[in-house]
């Protein structure tokens, strides 16, 4: 065995500890990613997927779930944004279309991104988007109104004690982001 | 390289390029506990500023930004500009002469994570002086209110972070270097002062989350500057995600400011209860548990934004787990005091009021790790109270205690015990006058960083800023007795305190500048 010089070995170790730092850099950014997939999989933040493109649903008739549907405006959005039906009445399993309505009130063409949120957020893994206008952003002239719809049904998973769930939607003004060229993969 | 074999036999060099070109350990946690004092009374002003703005109900004295301002800087201040470069100071005094080495592993090194503080926080504190103001988001920073809505110093801010986060890093890089590898023949690990393992075990913390931290600041560098959504909803980001990755360095960042307070009171309690301390190996054991818990609790911070009910019943019951390990602890003190000889001069004064008030800051921690109660007690002054219990006659009494416990041996001299007794009892009444009223406030709903409050408060708010004015101001008898030793007193002895223990006791005092060139007799390191 080689008898080691103190030099070495602190040389050893500050080499170790840099790379726990350089490592644990990386597991900061890493949390992010990691961040996404545990929400996809808990529906910690009431997100709701992306579009769904998998198997057909299974319509379960005898049960009823009430899907109540919100819209607000976040800071600095002068939109009238709002939904063309407070709530429906679905069974699992059956495909429904409703509608938003967007009038961008201002002088000047605006572009919109509207983000889901569903209460509560253990049901946000059972509402199945199969097309949202929440997938892309939304541009608006001076003063035109849009409706933009929603094709969605409920998983026949979704636990029994759920029997009513709400479907938000905030919309962010993003009209500077447009500008600046950037591209928003928002779901 | 023959200068400065010059100096190792002439002693330090003279003037202000000792300071700036140091690489003595000695020299270098000295400027650490000057600095750190600096920003004490710094952060000590912006705390009085903020309990004379709460002394009565009503706006009188600044604007609500500015007081959201100093809460913040208090908080930034006192955090990574007091508490921690005290420990760091300490460590650097205290470490090599507690193992037996002659310097830290890395003296270049060290000497750079010390100079760029003062730029960090100066950077910091410019901010007051600018036209966008401080930052005013509290000093959890929590996004979008450091992104969105930040003023446009934040960047200072982050940058200032990251220096700090820098510092601290080369300096736990150091210490983890000097521990592992400079240790002399016969100081085994489980020889070695619980000083010196608590120190150990911290440094391998703020290794493992200082990096996190700059993370997070990086990210909220890039949602400002470079159009990246990582907190911004707006595009696809998370707010609450921010909260997380904070969390996941903010929770061992507090035991980061708590694991050297445990050390300096296992090496005080020992000496003037004249005992041996009782359960060295559980005390090390319990450090560790604690290190290990600190990473897997941090959403205890956020029971409030929404999270399935398995992951709140698993952070309550981790939370409440830490429990265990630091009871082992508080039981271990209290059994080395019992029926030792004790004597009360300010050092022990001081650690014995870190035993009891401590743990009455650990007692409000269990309250607030219920899960049902944290929702009522969420961001009122209940929280306030309960981590200024554990920070301020936690770390800080720790602090005060090392301090006065090591200050003949740094000095040469005796310290003032009636100006030390005079502090010490001050202190002890102003920070319970201070913090005790805060809990009935929070319990009664006062929420915490508002410049103004419903009447029924009025009370409870004047009776703590009371308490705040008494405790700060008794913070200037420290400063008195310090200077008032290093010029001079009762000679200090080799050993100063008749029942301490270990390796520095068996230097001269004042310490040479250069101690262990030689590795001490193994037979002076004892089994602890």
């Amino acid at each position: 065995m080689k008898q080691e010089t103190p030099v070495s070995s602190t040389t050893r170790v500050v080499k170790r500890l840099l790379l726990v730092v350089v490592g644990m850099f990386g597991f900061g950014f890493a949390m992010v990613p990691l961040y996404d997939v545990i929400c996809d999989i808990t529906g910690l933040n009431g997100k709701t997927s992306g579009r769904y493109a998998e198997v057909a649903p299974v319509l379960v008739e005898d049960r009823k779930i009430t899907v109540q549907f919100m819209a607000q405006n976040t800071e600095g959005m002068t939109w009238i944004f709002e939904p063309n039906d407070a709530q429906v009445t679905v069974s699992p399993g059956e495909i429904k279309v409703v509608s938003y309505r967007a009038r961008n009130t201002s002088d000047f063409a605006m572009v919109g991104q509207a983000i889901p949120s569903v209460a509560p957020n253990e049901a946000a893994q059972y509402l199945m988007k199969l097309e949202c206008f929440c997938f892309q952003e939304q541009p608006l002239a001076a003063g035109e109104e849009v409706d933009m719809a929603i094709r969605f049904f409920v998983d026949e998973n979704i636990p029994e004690k759920i029997t009513k769930l709400t479907l938000s939607y905030s919309l962010f003004d993003i009209t500077d982001y447009e500008i600046e060229g950037e591209v928003i993969t928002a779901r | 390289m023959s200068a400065s074999h010059d100096d190792h036999h002439h002693g330090p060099a003279k003037g202000l390029s000792r300071w700036l070109y140091t690489t003595n350990h000695k020299d270098i946690g000295t400027l650490y506990l000057w600095f750190s004092f600096a920003m004490f009374l710094l952060g000590g002003t912006f705390a009085m500023v903020i309990r004379a703005e709460l002394f009565q109900p009503g706006l009188q004295l600044v604007e609500p930004n500015f007081f959201n301002q100093m809460t913040t800087m208090h908080g930034l201040i006192m955090v990574f500009g007091a508490v921690m470069p005290a420990f760091v100071g300490l460590a650097n005094w205290l470490v090599p002469m507690m193992i037996g080495a002659p310097d830290m592993a890395l003296p270049r090194m060290n000497n750079w994570s010390f100079w760029i503080l003062p730029f960090a926080f100066a950077m910091l504190t410019a901010t007051l002086f600018m036209d966008a103001g401080a930052p005013n988001f509290g000093w959890t920073f929590y996004a979008p209110l450091s992104t969105t809505y930040a003023p446009s110093t934040v960047t200072f801010f982050i940058f200032a972070v990251h220096i700090m986060g820098a510092s601290s890093i080369m300096g736990s890089i150091n210490i983890i270097a000097t521990i592992l590898n400079m240790r002399a023949p016969g100081m085994t690990l489980m020889k070695m002062p619980l000083f010196v393992w608590t120190w150990l075990i911290t440094a391998y913390l703020l290794i493992a989350v200082m990096p996190v931290l700059a993370g997070v600041v990086t990210m909220m560098l890039f949602d400002i500057h470079f159009g990246t959504s990582f907190f911004n909803a707006a595009g696809g980001g998370d707010p609450v995600l921010f909260q997380h990755v904070f969390w996941f360095f903010g929770h061992p960042e507090v035991y980061i400011m708590i694991l050297p307070a445990f050390g300096v009171v296992s090496a005080i309690i020992p000496t003037f209860a004249r005992k041996r301390l009782f359960g060295y190996d559980s005390m090390v054991y319990a450090t560790a548990s604690i290190a290990f818990l600190s990473f897997i609790v941090w959403a205890h911070h956020m029971f409030t934004v929404g999270m399935p009910l398995a992951g709140e019943l698993f952070f309550m019951y981790a939370t409440m787990l830490i429990a265990v390990p630091t009871g082992v602890k508080v039981f271990n003190w209290v059994a080395t005091m019992f029926r030792g000889s004790m004597t009360f001069e300010t050092p022990m004064l001081f650690a014995i009021a870190f035993v009891v008030l401590f743990t009455m800051g650990g007692f409000t921690g269990l309250m607030l790790a219920i899960t049902p109660a944290d929702f009522q007690y969420h961001d009122t002054y209940f929280v306030v109270a309960h981590f200024h219990y554990v920070l301020v006659p936690g770390s800080i009494f720790s602090i005060m205690a090392a301090t006065y416990y090591w200050l003949p041996k740094w000095t040469g001299h005796m310290y003032d015990e009636r100006l030390g007794k005079l502090h010490f009892w001050l202190s002890f009444i102003g920070v319970n006058v201070l913090f005790f009223p805060q809990h009935f406030l929070g319990l009664a709903g006062m929420p915490r960083r508002i410049p103004d409050y419903a009447l029924q408060f009025a009370d409870f708010n004047w009776i703590s800023s009371i308490g705040g004015f008494l405790f700060g101001a008794s913070q200037l008898i420290l400063l008195v007795v310090v200077i008032k030793c290093i010029k001079g007193g009762k000679k200090a002895t080799a050993q100063v305190w008749e029942g301490a223990q270990g390796l520095e006791w068996t230097l001269d005092s004042p310490a040479p500048y250069h101690t262990f060139t030689t590795p001490p007799d193994p037979k002076l390191i004892h089994a602890q």
